[in-house]
Order: C-alpha cells, then sequence, then structure tokens
C-alpha cells in the first residue's frame, strides 16, 4: 500500500502552517505503519487537543479526538476492552506533560501496551503561542515577553523514571531515524514513548528568531547528537538522539487477564 | 547494484505550502520554488532518488516515483 492510501485525502491540504513539523511527523508515522505492514482496520489512534491532535483526523485509522490531554486516558480504556489493537497517541508537549502530565506518567508506570508520540515543537501552537512545560528558560513567548524562567521537563528522563519500557527521541531533520523507532515502538510490547522535536516556525521560531522552517530543520542537526557518538561525547550540552530505554516488563492487559483468571478460579 | 533513475517527481500543487524544506535539503539542487511558492522540479535530470524531499516534506506533497528495475 503507498503512503497515500492511510490518509483522508479528503481533508487535504492539511490545516498545518507552512513549513510545520507535525506534518513531517505524519509523514514518518505514516511511512512506518507502512513499512510493518498493519492493517489500517487494526489500528487505533486517540489525540487530545491542539496543533498535534489534528493528526487523528487525518490518518485513515480507527480514530478518537478526545480531551485535552486525556488521550492516554481514552487509549487506555480502549486497549483493555480491545488488546489486540495497536494503539498510537501522537500528543503535543502541552497536551501530553502539562495538561495530562499525570496520564502520562501513569500509563507509563502500568507499562501498558500503548506508542505514545510527544510532538515536542516547545509551544502551545494552536492558541497563540503560550509557553509550555517544555519551552525551557529563557524563551520567547506571548505569555513570556519578557523570557521564561521556567525549567522544561527532560521527556526522556521523565518517562524513562516514571517506568515507560521504550524510550527514544529524534527530530522532524531525522525523518528515516524517526521511522525506525517509530516502527520498533509499536512492535515493542509495553508502553512505548517517542520523543520527535518538530519545528513551529509560525509561533516559536518566530519569537524567538531561530528563522524560517528550513533553518529550524537544519539547527535539529547542530544542536543534537546521535547516542554514543564522538559528537555527543566531546559536547555533552547537546541533545542525546537515540534509543534510551528498549527493556522487557510485565504488560499491562496480561496482567489484568491473570488477574481475571485468578479470580475466577479457573471457571469460565 | 544499478543506479536508480527517476521517472517523475510527482509534486502535488494543491497540498504544497512551499515552505521550502524541499528545496533547502535537496543534496542535487533538482528543486525550486516557483512565483505561487510551490515545489517545482527545475532540474529533473540531476535527481538522485534519495526521497530527502518526499520523506521530509510536511506537506506529504511530493512523491519520487523510481523507473523500474529493467534487468530483472
Amino acid at each position: 500500500m503507498a503512503i497515500k492510501d492511510y490518509l483522508r485525502q479528503r481533508f487535504f491540504p492539511h490545516m498545518w502552517c507552512p513549513g510545520c513539523g507535525h506534518g513531517t511527523v505524519l509523514n514518518s508515522l505514516l511511512r512506518a505503519v507502512e513499512e510493518l505492514g498493519i492493517e489500517k482496520n487494526d489500528i487505533v489512534m486517540t489525540s487530545g487537543i491542539g496543533c498535534s491532535a489534528r493528526i487523528s483526523g487525518y490518518v485513515d485509522f480507527h480514530s478518537l479526538h478526545s480531551l485535552h490531554g486525556r488521550a492516554l486516558a481514552f487509549a487506555t480504556g480502549v486497549k483493555l476492552s480491545q488488546p489486540k489493537l495497536k494503539l498510537l497517541v501522537p500528543m503535543g508537549d502541552g497536551d501530553a506533560l502539562a495538561i495530562g502530565g499525570n496520564h502520562f506518567i501513569h500509563a507509563a508506570r502500568r507499562n501498558i501496551d500503548i506508542t505514545a508520540i510527544v510532538m515536542n515543537n516547545k509551544i502551545y501552537g494552536m492558541t497563540g503561542g503560550q509557553y509550555s512545560p517544555l519551552s525551557g528558560v529563557g524563551k520567547k513567548a506571548t505569555t513570556a515577553p519578557y523570557l521564561t524562567i521556567d525549567n522544561d521537563f527532560d521527556v526522556v528522563e521523565l518517562a524513562k523514571a516514571a517506568g515507560a519500557t521504550f524510550v527514544a527521541r529524534t527530530t522532524t531533520f531525522h525523518a528515516t531515524e524517526a521511522t525506525d523507532f517509530l516502527k520498533k515502538a509499536i512492535m515493542h510490547k509495553g508502553f512505548s514513548v517517542v520523543e520527535i522535536l518538530s519545528q513551529c516556525p509560525t509561533h516559536y521560531g518566530r519569537k524567538n528568531k531561530e528563522g524560517d522552517a528550513p533553518q529550524m530543520v537544519a539547527n535539529y542537526d547542530k544542536i543534537t547528537a546521535r547516542l554514543g557518538s564522538k559528537k555527543l561525547e566531546e559536547n555533552p550540552a547537546l541533545i542525546g538522539r537515540g534509543i534510551f530505554v528498549d527493556r522487557q516488563a510485565p504488560e499491562y492487559c496480561e496482567e489484568y487477564d491473570k488477574i481475571i483468571e485468578y479470580a475466577m478460579k479457573g471457571r469460565k | 547494484m544499478a543506479k536508480k533513475k527517476l521517472k517523475e517527481l510527482v509534486i502535488n500543487r494543491d497540498w504544497c505550502k512551499g515552505c521550502g524544506i524541499c528545496v533547502a535539503f535537496c543534496p542535487k539542487k533538482v528543486l525550486e520554488l516557483d512565483k505561487e511558492d510551490k515545489s517545482v522540479a527545475v532540474r529533473p535530470q540531476d535527481c538522485i532518488c534519495c526521497k530527502l524531499c518526499e520523506i521530509r516534506c510536511p506537506d506529504l506533497a511530493i512523491e519520487v516515483v523510481i523507473e523500474p528495475d529493467k534487468e530483472k
């Protein structure tokens, strides 16, 4: 199947701004699904609110456009009732870690078989460029005209500490790498998190003088380095890119089935 | 392995928003933005079919169609 067969083409061109990284994330994700050869009917995508959440309207899978920050809660419900389906949950940085911060850490703690994709553009784009928990210190936003003073979350460290069993980070510059990580995340049994740095040229880029979309994408190559590479060793201030965690642990739905069997004491 | 040969660079002008990502990252400078800020293949003969434009296009507007290998 071609990539376009996974799209609801009647909704194109999409509503994202020119040069928005979320389109590239969609592109990489569809390639991952296509290369894995998963049937459209076996995938459920749930999303919350925000620019990133609009992705669920563009894919021809089962889709749920749910409440702000609650995409993982909806996904947990779907997964528990239909454990055979693959759950993909794309979220924005604010959606995943501010409004849905608790759902994020608790889904990771349970190790439920869901793939969370954090499309990190460091800003609330849809509502006009307010700073998010991933903006970091010293950034400009509509709600921080004199620069931010808030520290940011490290998604990878947070997911790791919360108990996610697959954690990776990449960027929209490294689109083939993103496809590769997404493939591994989708096939992973347990809670998997893939953080993809994604440019917002309209709000974040313009306010922080990071240039146009191609400049912002090219910048991702400069500020990141592959895990274990010499570049990262020589300059630890760079953002690490790669698979940080990949381990096996009891999965929530399987454990739930076991507890049902135990409670029923073998009765059917 | 034989060199990949370009059959056609299909650019969906309705979907392209002219962000210029494909133009900036094409290693052979095949693409340019036209007057309407849409991507066009001005030097298709130089294309090496690396598909960097296709995989990075945020508008999913580009498709690199490769000539099928005749030797097989």
